[in-house]
């Protein structure tokens, strides 16, 4: 109880959600049996090594990276999906992954929600959209009675921008971006003050794209939502986020507020990242792709995971792994060479 | 001006259903120039890789070809029999696929895969067949190639497929490289290699190509001139710069608005509500005029061709003069 009031004394100064540490390996080796005939070792997949951040109130927080980053893995670290390995994460000062009060647990969970990346697999089939979208309002027990389920969940789509009577129809009946309206609805569902959003329109096509990002915007700032939020596309990030951190095999390389990123970034891999992805507003411009390819996450490279194809790697960053520094108050970067020393 | 290598007239692609006909490329022509590249751009379902599978002549059914001519170097090639157009297939122009893996044969090194075809458009003796994959392989930026032409598909990551995969394109020289969105199933610091390479290669080798993609952002990159399409249809053709910057059409325009910058940070992006229509359901007159701000009488009636405009040719009513 103390802590709860705690938070809403000082609503800013404690962030919403904090990650400490967090580390999430997957045993990805063979059998037992088949590990001891053929003499193989023990294969750990480090999908997260060991990430930091915290996200205010209000606010969106940005994970970008490419595939295999370990950015989803965090996703589902956040709402619980999977357990992390090691760390913890605080929700409005509460550690989750050490609460054992399962009402205490519920409480929480009803306030964090997730937004999918492929409307298509999100929604069950067989289900009207008016029980997908009451799904969470059952679950947690917030309405009693049906008729006031069904006004609510009218309610929910309306304000997504699909009509009440979308309710009686199945998923199939819908187009990619009205089925992502229908999780953001089911999201929404149970008054959540957090959304973990992964990949929201990573699916979608570009004016599709467009309609989704300015609803979910505008929940925002109606609903006074804060939002973690996935994904590869940094101009969609650049749009959305507040706060951005660059993932790079499972680690943060770096951290900050998106305009200082975007407008002078550090890190090396973000700064080619930047440099080399194509963009309309650019046309004709001549430019020196990164090289190389990701590692493999299974076997990543000693120290800095970025050095096999980093233009300014030096010995230290094939020995060390280097940590986040602070490169001004908010802007945190992990680089032995670029990096505050 | 150089003569075109490919000439598209009034293509058509009709697929028959119980329901009756249903038209999802509808009288598009355009013309390619050697060593040109041809950006086409639109959402899923606007017909644009259906307009690619009936250039190369791999329309599946129930997909045919309705009316219109495929002209390359002035010869039809839209008739042409199986057998002659598998001779064309390959050797005069080429096929860049979206996903690499299903693209390349599983069970065959790519060396073996490589020296088919060349073997099957040039008479080579085995040995010198595998000197020039190699070379080919070299070329693309594969590493060690020597070593890596006896591996299989599943051996290379997915950025080293695809560069396998152009470099299947490229065995025979063609003239023309059709390239169905090459880029789409890769990671972005991967797909910036790729679009180089391609670039380079085309500069290098006077290859032309269409490339067939819904990123604006790879187009802006590496495309001459680029085609904007809608519900089967062009609605906007013109110089990639013009097209990006100074968009006319109202459906390219809100596209082009739609899409998010990297550069500069806007509170809403522009946003074209509704969807694309379905191919049972495309509109009479102008296929966009239910979602277009500037609708006018004409536009639910009649149904606009290419117009000349400043900068861009344009299907719009509000461009006629």
């Amino acid at each position: 109880m103390e802590t709860k009031t705690k938070s809403s004394e000082n609503i800013n100064n404690i962030p919403l959600l904090r990650a400490i540490g967090l580390k999430r390996y997957f045993d990805v080796s063979k059998p037992l049996l088949n590990r001891l005939l053929e003499g193989k070792p023990r294969m750990i997949l480090k999908a997260v090594s060991g990430v930091d951040f915290e996200i205010t109130r209000g606010e969106t927080y940005a994970l970008v990276g490419e595939s295999g980053c370990g950015k989803s893995t965090v996703a589902n670290l956040v709402v619980g999906l999977h357990a992390p390995t090691q760390g913890n994460i605080e929700f409005d000062g509460i550690d989750m992954t050490a609460a054992t009060n399962q009402a205490e647990i519920k409480r929480l969970r009803r306030r964090i929600a997730m937004i999918f990346q492929d409307p298509y697999a999100s929604l069950n089939p067989r289900w009207r959209v008016e029980a997908i979208v009451s799904e969470p309002i059952r679950a947690f027990g917030l309405i009693k009675g049906s008729r006031a389920i069904s006004e609510r969940t009218g309610h929910l789509l309306t304000q997504v921008g699909l009509s009440a009577a979308d309710g009686e129809k199945y998923p199939h009946e819908f187009s990619g971006g009205q089925r992502q309206r229908i999780s953001i609805a089911r999201a929404l569902a149970s008054e959540p003050d957090f959304i973990v959003c992964d990949e929201p329109t990573s699916a979608l096509d570009v004016s599709v794209q467009a309609q989704i990002l300015n609803l979910m915007k505008g929940l925002q700032n109606t609903l006074d939502l804060t939002y973690l939020f996935i994904s590869h596309d940094l101009a969609v990030v650049r749009h959305m986020a507040h706060r951005i951190g660059v993932m790079y095999l499972g680690r943060l390389c770096e951290t900050g507020p998106a305009d200082a990123i975007f407008s002078n970034p550090v890190h090396p891999y973000t700064r080619l990242m930047l440099e080399t992805i194509p963009d309309i507003e650019m046309a004709g411009k001549q430019r020196k792709p990164m090289a190389g390819e990701i590692p493999n996450p299974i076997d990543p490279p000693p120290g800095c995971a970025f050095h096999p194809r980093c233009p300014l790697a030096e010995d230290i960053c094939r020995r060390d792994s280097p940590h986040l520094q602070a490169e001004n108050e908010n802007h945190w970067v992990a680089c032995h060479v670029t990096g505050k020393k | 001006m150089a003569e075109p290598i490919l000439k598209v007239e009034h293509l058509k692609v009709e697929f028959d259903t119980r329901r009756g006909i249903l038209v999802a490329v509808d009288d598009v022509s355009f013309d390619i120039l050697p060593g040109e590249v041809f950006g086409i751009v639109g959402e899923s379902g606007a017909g644009k890789s259906l307009t690619g599978q009936s250039i190369i002549g791999l329309l599946e059914p129930p997909g045919r070809l309705g009316t219109g001519r495929i002209l390359l170097k002035g010869q039809r090639i839209d008739n042409l029999p199986y057998e002659q157009m598998r001779r064309i297939r390959g050797k005069s122009i080429g096929m860049i696929f979206q996903d690499p893996l299903t693209s390349l044969n599983p069970l065959y090194t790519i060396g073996k895969q490589l020296v088919e075809t060349i073997q099957t458009h040039s008479y080579m003796a085995a040995q010198k067949a595998r000197q020039h994959a190699i070379s080919l392989l070299d070329e693309v930026g594969i590493p060690a190639a020597e070593k890596r032409i006896d591996h299989y598909p599943h051996q290379f990551s997915g950025g080293m497929r695809q560069r396998v995969v152009i470099a299947l394109a490229l065995c025979a020289n063609p003239s023309l490289i059709i390239a169905d969105e090459p880029t789409t199933a890769l990671d972005v610091s991967i797909q910036a290699q790729i679009i180089a390479l391609l670039k380079r290669l085309c500069k290098e080798h006077d290859t032309a190509v269409i490339l067939i993609t819904h990123d604006m952002g790879v187009i802006a990159e590496i495309s001459d001139r680029v085609a904007v399409m809608y519900a089967g249809r062009l609605v906007e053709v013109g110089d990639v710069r013009a097209v990006v910057k100074h968009a006319q059409h109202p459906y390219a325009k809100g596209l082009m608005g739609s899409i998010p910058s990297l550069h500069h940070k806007a509170d809403q992006l522009t946003q074209i509500d509704g969807s694309m229509p379905r191919l049972t359901e495309i509109p009479q007159g102008c296929a966009f005029h239910p979602r277009c701000p500037h609708s006018m009488d004409r536009c639910r009636q009649e149904r606009p061709d290419l117009m000349n405009t400043a900068t861009t040719r344009v299907a719009c009513w509000l461009f006629d003069t």
